[in-house]
């Protein structure tokens, strides 16, 4: 931080001080200045690991931070000793906020089987801010996902959308990535063969290069038809430009290799989702610079596309120099993220490698700039975690998103409370903790 | 529930799913048509791996019990546990395994998987988990699907797992026998099934059988629907016991059926009736699919209504808010740690439900449901000890590891064999590199009956299934 802004965030939080108390409770949430003091942080960036540090934040950004960090007059002081902070956790393929309960089409945001929309289908525009399933993700540390939609008429599924998970809108990106389904599920949705979704893909991109070049024509109907429809070139557009990637799910080998073919041919940026099977091919995947976002629970040859799944897929990849990202797999419970790091880590993955890929690695995949690291000037998503964050019995004590304490309280804790002892004089319903 | 990204699977199609012999140990090869043959007309032919006398010594050791022993040796002789305390002398010719910093346990037991009958590949060709064309089909054995090379049994081996029991799918409101399965490679199902243990039935409450059904535009449709199927399916049972025990009275040939059920065959056996008869009996443990707590008291009432037992309710997902009566009642509840939201019954899941359930004096039990989840019982267990420790509950590791061996074992009715590492039960251990309730730790090492029957570090102890076998290049197998 440069040391002028830091004299303007400390006179700012002078002027703060007087309004706000002090005390604070592990319930309450609220914005303002804080000071995480005595942990040991994990900064993910180039000052590492530092012990016994203190992280500041104020004006949903991180301040400070450090060893030799003053607590700013005013500041809400959290003692950390003892305890581990880390940058709050990002799911890499989610659908939070677009699904509520899975089984209930009403409820369901993340597909359309209107074969009108492909890459034109914007799943942000669907995202419920007030979803059950926010708080129970980030009062355990999640705190940034990827809500991608899911292919259905054809392989392109549409544009994927990062978010964050604390108050306010949560959409940082609608556009994020365009999502394609290539392989068993791209042939299922292209008509029988995972070489037609190959083609539909190539062409809707051939096209939409077309249509850049000669849109006033296309106009004025004097240019042969395209493939997708009008709004489909026009989400299309950013991704011929390489600066929207296109995230491809795909698991076989031979289906990574044929997605960096097409990757190179059409000179477009790509993220590989799924790769059950990438450590065969880790390599070329090195090689080509394309980075991996991947389960480290697979490890069943769930299907004839992945028959070479392994625990140590992430640890293999790792070392070839793959950039590797995780997903939980799963939305309403993206809170065991990093349970599959652990086992990732378990299975050979550097643990910080396995930290990263929850935080620095997405950050960078996504094109989020203010997030991933525990830096000055990013924003404030921290988390104060009881233990090991890799750890299955570890907890998040203190849950920050921009700068923002999350109230450590969701439906679940609520349902808990209301049912912790049984047999009171009255119903549980009278008991709203 | 869950599937990885290929899927994106929270778009799930929610199949879940829940049996065994009721004589003693079968004879061996030749099968007389014995009295009661039609009981276990498909017997264990299980022998023991070959094993011989091991000393594990000076490991922090989980007896299953509740107790937790530091540096203490655990001796293993004749396939059994011979011994469990502090220095004890090697007898000639063990094999002598220094556990120092590590770990052991009871082997670990699912009590509900569907590995075998819906393996992986998971594709329509290997979907035989529900006989989803009537909603009562009490006539189906889930041993009859298990597929012996299903590659998920050597990965659930890896995680320690050394008995399970597989169920027939929840389509139905009563979905058919389950199987108890010592998780050892066979090359036939009868070479898995534990010996003696008893059958189970598997049934279902709730949302699946009427989705299923109502879409069809057949009962059950509603939940009263459901309740209106298990009470008529018993009461036809009753009645085909009345008429078997008049006809044995009579002096007919000796178990034969009687008859006796609308439309059933005069004096021919009813295969469906027979296992409900089981049930009635007592013979026959059920194994109720439910989420519910108002769900779950009303099958309570109906169970009784009806003259049998619930042994174990599965999923409990509201187990949690009736507590204090699944204690009571003596009824076990199989739970996730932390499974939500994936259909309405199950959104209103709590991270505490099993150590809430555990708390009340209940018996609390971990399943997996799954061929993931299966390969880490023991970080399930954990996830569920932490959250109930964070809500005051004061769970030991020695406690919570009982959600995994000795509660299961009681919920199939196997507690007298293992489960536990106490003198004279079957050896079925697992040592651990560290602490279980670690993300961190292996298995190391897995025994079945004495037998080392997994090994960690050495390739001659891992086994791989005919399916895997050479179906990747040389070079590229896992």
């Amino acid at each position: 931080m440069r040391p002028r802004r830091a004299l303007r965030v400390l006179a700012a939080l002078a002027a703060l001080a007087a309004a706000v108390p002090a005390a604070d409770s592990a319930a309450q949430g609220g914005s303002g200045a804080w000071a995480i003091v005595g942990g040991t942080v994990h900064t993910l960036g180039p000052a590492g690991t530092i012990e016994n540090a203190t992280v500041v934040i104020s004006g949903g950004r991180i301040q400070a931070v450090g060893r030799d960090v003053a607590v700013p007059p005013g500041a809400r002081e959290i003692d950390a000793r003892g305890k581990v902070v880390t940058p709050g956790l990002f799911d890499s393929m989610s659908a939070i906020g677009a699904v509520e309960i899975s089984l209930e089409e009403s409820t369901r945001d993340f597909a359309t089987e209107q074969p009108r929309l492909g890459a034109a289908f914007r799943v942000a525009d669907a995202i419920n801010p007030r979803s059950t399933l926010i708080p129970v993700n980030r009062i355990e540390g999640l705190t940034r996902a990827l809500v991608a939609p899911r292919a259905t008429t054809g392989p392109i599924a549409g544009r994927a959308a990062t978010i964050h998970l604390g108050g306010g809108d949560p959409v940082t990106d609608p556009a994020a990535a365009l999502v394609v389904a290539l392989g068993e599920e791209g042939a299922e949705r292209a008509g029988g063969s995972r070489a037609a979704a190959l083609a539909l893909l190539a062409e809707a991109l051939e096209d939409a290069r077309d249509y850049a070049r000669h849109r006033a024509a296309w106009e004025r109907a004097e240019r042969r038809p395209y493939a997708p429809s009008r709004l489909d070139l026009e989400a299309l557009q950013p991704v011929i430009a390489g600066e929207v990637p296109i995230a491809a799910q795909v698991e076989r080998a031979s289906d990574l290799l044929a997605a960096l073919r097409l990757a190179r041919e059409q000179k477009v940026r790509l993220v590989l989702v799924g790769g059950a099977e990438a450590h065969l091919v880790a390599r070329e995947l090195a090689a080509a610079g394309v980075p991996v976002v991947l389960d480290p629970l697979a490890n069943l040859p769930e299907s004839f596309e992945s028959l070479a799944a392994t625990l140590e897929n992430a640890a293999r990849l790792d070392a070839a120099g793959v950039a590797v990202a995780f997903t939980s797999g799963e939305s309403h419970n993206g809170r065991n993220l990093r349970q599959g790091a652990g086992n990732a880590v378990a299975h050979g993955l550097p643990w910080e490698a396995g930290l990263a890929a929850m935080t620095r690695v997405p950050a960078r995949l996504w094109g989020l700039d203010s997030y991933g690291t525990l830096e000055p000037g990013k924003d404030a998503d921290v988390v104060v975690w009881d233990g090991d964050p890799l750890e299955v019995t570890t907890a998040a004590e203190r849950v920050f998103i921009r700068g923002e304490a999350v109230p450590m309280v969701s439906r679940q804790t609520l349902l808990r409370d209301r049912y912790r002892d049984l047999g009171g004089p009255l119903p549980p319903a009278y008991d709203k903790p | 529930m869950t599937s990885g990204p290929r899927g994106l699977a929270w778009a799930l199609a929610a199949l879940l799913a829940s049996g065994c012999a009721t004589a003693g140990a079968p004879p061996a090869a030749d099968r007389p048509a014995a009295p009661g043959a039609e009981k276990n007309p498909y017997p264990s032919t299980y022998r023991p791996l070959p094993s011989g006398t091991t000393l594990i010594r000076g490991a922090t050791v989980l007896t299953g019990t509740g107790t937790q022993l530091d540096g203490a040796d655990v001796l293993i002789q004749d396939g059994r546990i011979a011994a469990v305390e502090e220095g004890l002398a090697a007898p000639e010719g063990a094999e002598v395994i220094d556990a120092a910093g590590r770990w052991v346990t009871p082997g670990l037991i699912d009590v509900h998987s569907h590995l075998g009958v819906y393996p992986s590949p998971s594709i329509s060709a290997t979907s035989d988990g529900n006989e989803a064309t009537s909603p009562v089909a009490s006539r189906v054995w889930a041993e009859h699907s298990v597929w012996p090379q299903d590659p998920g049994f050597p990965r659930a081996l890896a995680g320690g797992v050394t008995a399970l029991h597989a169920l027939p799918g929840s389509a139905n409101l009563i979905g058919g026998r389950g199987v108890t399965l010592k998780n050892v490679p066979s090359r036939t199902v009868q070479g898995m099934k534990f010996p003696g243990a008893p059958y189970t039935l598997k049934m279902a409450c709730g949302e699946n059988p009427k989705r299923v059904y109502g879409r069809r535009n057949q009962a059950p449709s509603t939940r009263m629907g459901n309740v209106a199927g298990y009470r008529q399916a018993f009461l036809d049972a009753a009645e085909y016991k009345r008429n078997r025990d008049r006809a044995e009275r009579g002096g007919e040939s000796g178990g034969r059926g009687g008859g006796g059920r609308a439309g059933g065959r005069e004096g021919g056996r009813d295969l469906g009736m027979e296992t409900l008869v089981g049930v009635l009996d007592g013979e026959i443990l059920v194994q109720m699919h439910c989420y519910r707590a108002e769900e779950m008291a009303v099958i309570l009432d109906m169970a009784r209504e009806m003259g049998f037992g619930v042994t174990a309710f599965h999923h409990a997902v509201e187990a949690y808010k009736i507590a204090d009566l699944l204690a009571k009642e003596d009824v076990c509840g199989a739970m996730w740690a932390d499974w939500w939201g994936f259909k309405l019954e199950a959104f209103d899941g709590v991270r505490e439900n099993i150590a809430l359930v555990d708390a009340a004096g209940g018996c609390a039990i971990v399943h997996s449901d799954s061929e993931r989840g299966i390969q880490r019982l023991n970080q399930e267990a954990a996830k569920a000890m932490a959250a109930g420790n964070r809500a005051g509950l004061y769970v030991t590791r020695a406690e919570a590891i009982r959600w995994v061996t000795a509660n299961p074992a009681k919920a199939i009715g196997i507690a007298g064999e293992t489960g536990t590492l106490e003198p004279g039960k079957a050896a079925d251990v697992v040592i651990w590199s560290g602490d279980p309730f670690s993300v961190y730790a292996h298995a190391d090492r897995v025994y079945v009956d004495g037998a080392p029957v997994y090994d960690r570090t050495d390739a001659a102890l891992q086994p791989v299934t005919d399916f895997e076998l050479g179906i990747l290049p040389a070079g590229e197998e896992e």
